[in-house]
């Protein structure tokens, strides 16, 4: 139940549509070869309820809620986007050898199982906004599009909320520019 | 949108068959006498009652929850002032967010982003009602009525700014004060970045269950208080209560008065004296020219050497008026606070009225009252604040949307 889900789209609507349309291409590109099954796109299967994603002015942010697949086969989520951050990725929170708990991205995307869910929460799987476009302000709302392994996509909106927890420790290895480890930046 | 009332893992039909089991394995150790009988008897019986802690009270609707809702057992009343830079979109999505919030907790959902989720699973009648003041309808652009603002001086107060006015307010109740505390706990956090606490006053009435339900309160001078009101669900509760004009329709105003309680004074005072300073027995709540605490006071009965049975200055023959428009709908909280310096008790009334016009309705008999009236030796009005309670909304939407929308 998510009384969001009814509610009117982000104020970025062209920013939005020029990212999805680069999204879908890209899926084209490496979704084909895949190759076609009969199955229903499971796109059309899977859900994100009670959405929410956390306030912050800039830098780095997460989305959280309950991804649902009602679908008869495993759906994996490969990638996200959203026009609210410039890159996106798909995070496990994990301990480290030292025992301390970072978050890193996920080998393999989210799977979520058939007729189940997975939880995305605070300490534990997360989608991360690496690098916020504006500032996300509590009770703004972001669209973001799910990609799934075969190719197809599920949209959803979440509101922004403030939120003191979730500032696990980023082990990034790559180029996004912010430089190695850092956390996320507290609303 | 269903309302769960089971959301715990302790089903009914579980702790139903855990009997079953039990009265199966009686049987056996009682040779099966009469086993049937037994079995069957104790098939039969319906599963326990839910908990209290699971009832709630829609959120969605015409108007806000909270006002015609039979008062729960706690309440709290949280006042904020908007942060400078709180605008009309700010506002908005202020409002989306505390809508989202109040809806989830009071079904028994936590919140989104709620840290203490277990906390949010006892609803117990849990309502939420949000009040607009002068500032926050300034700031939404919208037509303040008239009445909404500081109310006029009165004499007897002695009006403290802790207690008083605020852009916002919550009315946080239930019947749990656990629930309370964590449903506002959960606000706040959402308000944080919009507004700050200016005040907050907490308050009790009895317990869920200890008296049966629609007996009116008692406040802590043991008076019975409130017997006078308009009834929930009737065209007349709806004329003195919700409003019909602009944004404000099927919403309503509330009066929010601290009134300080001198119970060390009052322990002087016999217990005639009392009933006098009132018009009404303690015992029962009855008039003094009566015997039910619904009997119609008698203004005009006289005693035998000619004096008003019930006294001119008794607060019962005060607050009444010839008028029809003048009545409000009263939903007031006791509290109990720690006391200053060597004394015992720091108590009182949080008085809270619903009226559809504060001006024709509330004013003028508080004017009666300030004017005369015998209580006003035992109490003292230290805060006093008035909001506009904006109309409900439906899933969807959001309280204050016919402000801001």
């Amino acid at each position: 139940m998510n009384t969001w889900k009814n509610t009117r789209k982000n104020s970025r609507p062209t920013i939005a549509a020029g990212l999805l349309v680069a999204a879908s291409f890209a899926l084209t590109g490496c979704g084909t070869t895949a190759g076609a099954t009969d199955a229903a796109p499971v796109g059309e299967s899977v859900t994100l309820a009670d959405g929410w994603v956390k306030a912050a002015d800039s830098g780095m942010s997460a989305a959280f809620g309950r991804l649902t697949n009602e679908g008869a086969e495993d759906a994996t989520v490969i990638s996200a986007t959203t026009a609210a951050s410039t890159e996106l990725e798909l995070h496990e929170t994990v301990a480290n050898e030292t025992g301390e708990m970072v978050m890193r991205e996920v080998d393999g995307g989210f799977v979520v199982p058939a007729g189940g869910s997975r939880d995305l929460a605070p300490g534990g799987d997360h989608i991360m906004l690496m690098d916020l476009v504006e500032p996300l302000q509590a009770g703004d709302e972001v669209t973001f599009t799910l990609t799934f392994a075969d190719g197809s996509t599920s949209e959803f909106t979440a509101p922004v909320k403030d939120y003191s927890g979730a500032n696990e420790n980023y082990v990034g290895g790559d180029d996004h520019g912010t430089g190695t480890d850092g956390t996320e930046t507290d609303g | 949108m269903p309302a769960p009332d089971r959301r715990t893992g302790r089903s009914g039909s579980t702790r139903r068959q855990f009997l079953l089991g039990g009265a199966v394995a009686g049987v056996g150790a009682a040779a099966a006498v009469g086993g049937d009988a037994l079995l069957r008897a104790v098939a039969a019986e319906p599963p326990p009652a839910p908990p209290h802690g699971e009832s709630t009270v829609p959120f969605f609707g015409p108007h806000q929850a909270g006002v015609a809702t039979d008062a729960q057992a706690h309440g709290l009343f949280v006042a904020l002032d908007l942060l400078d830079g709180t605008d009309r979109p700010a506002l908005t999505r202020m409002m989306r967010i505390l809508t989202d919030d109040a809806a989830r907790l009071t079904r028994g959902e936590p919140a989104l982003a709620d840290s203490e989720p277990e906390l949010a699973a006892a609803p117990a009648r849990l309502t939420v009602t949000f009040g607009v003041g002068p500032r926050f309808v300034g700031r939404a652009r919208g037509r303040a009525p008239g009445w909404l603002g500081p109310l006029p001086a009165f004499g007897v107060d002695r009006l403290q700014p802790d207690f008083s006015d605020g852009d916002l307010l919550l009315q946080i109740a239930a019947d749990d004060p656990l629930t309370v505390a964590h449903a506002a706990r959960m606000l706040l956090k959402d308000t944080r970045s919009f507004a700050t606490v200016r005040w907050r006053q907490q308050g009790f009435r009895r317990a869920h269950g200890t008296v049966r339900p629609g007996t009116t309160m008692r406040n802590l001078f043991g008076q019975v208080d409130g017997t006078v009101n308009p009834v929930p669900g009737t065209p007349d509760f709806d004329e003195v209560v919700w409003s019909t004009q602009g944004w404000l329709a099927g919403g309503t105003s509330v009066v929010v008065r601290r009134i300080g309680m001198d119970l060390d004074r009052w322990d002087q005072l016999d217990r005639s004296g009392r009933e006098q300073s009132v018009g009404r027995y303690l015992g029962n709540g009855a008039p003094l020219t009566g015997s039910r605490e619904d009997d119609e006071p008698d203004f005009e009965a006289t005693t035998e050497i000619g004096f008003p049975v019930i006294p001119e200055f008794s607060h019962v023959r005060r607050a009444r008026s010839d008028d029809p428009a003048e009545r409000i709908f009263r939903r007031s909280y006791n509290y109990d606070d720690r006391p200053v310096g060597d004394g015992i008790s720091l108590s009182g009334l949080i008085f809270v009225s619903y009226q559809a016009d504060v001006d024709r309705q509330f004013v003028p008999i508080q004017r009666r009252l300030d004017r005369l009236d015998l209580l006003n030796e035992w109490t003292v009005p230290v805060g006093s604040a008035v909001f506009a309670i904006p109309p409900g909304c439906d899933e969807g939407g959001f309280v204050g949307e016919t402000l801001l929308g």
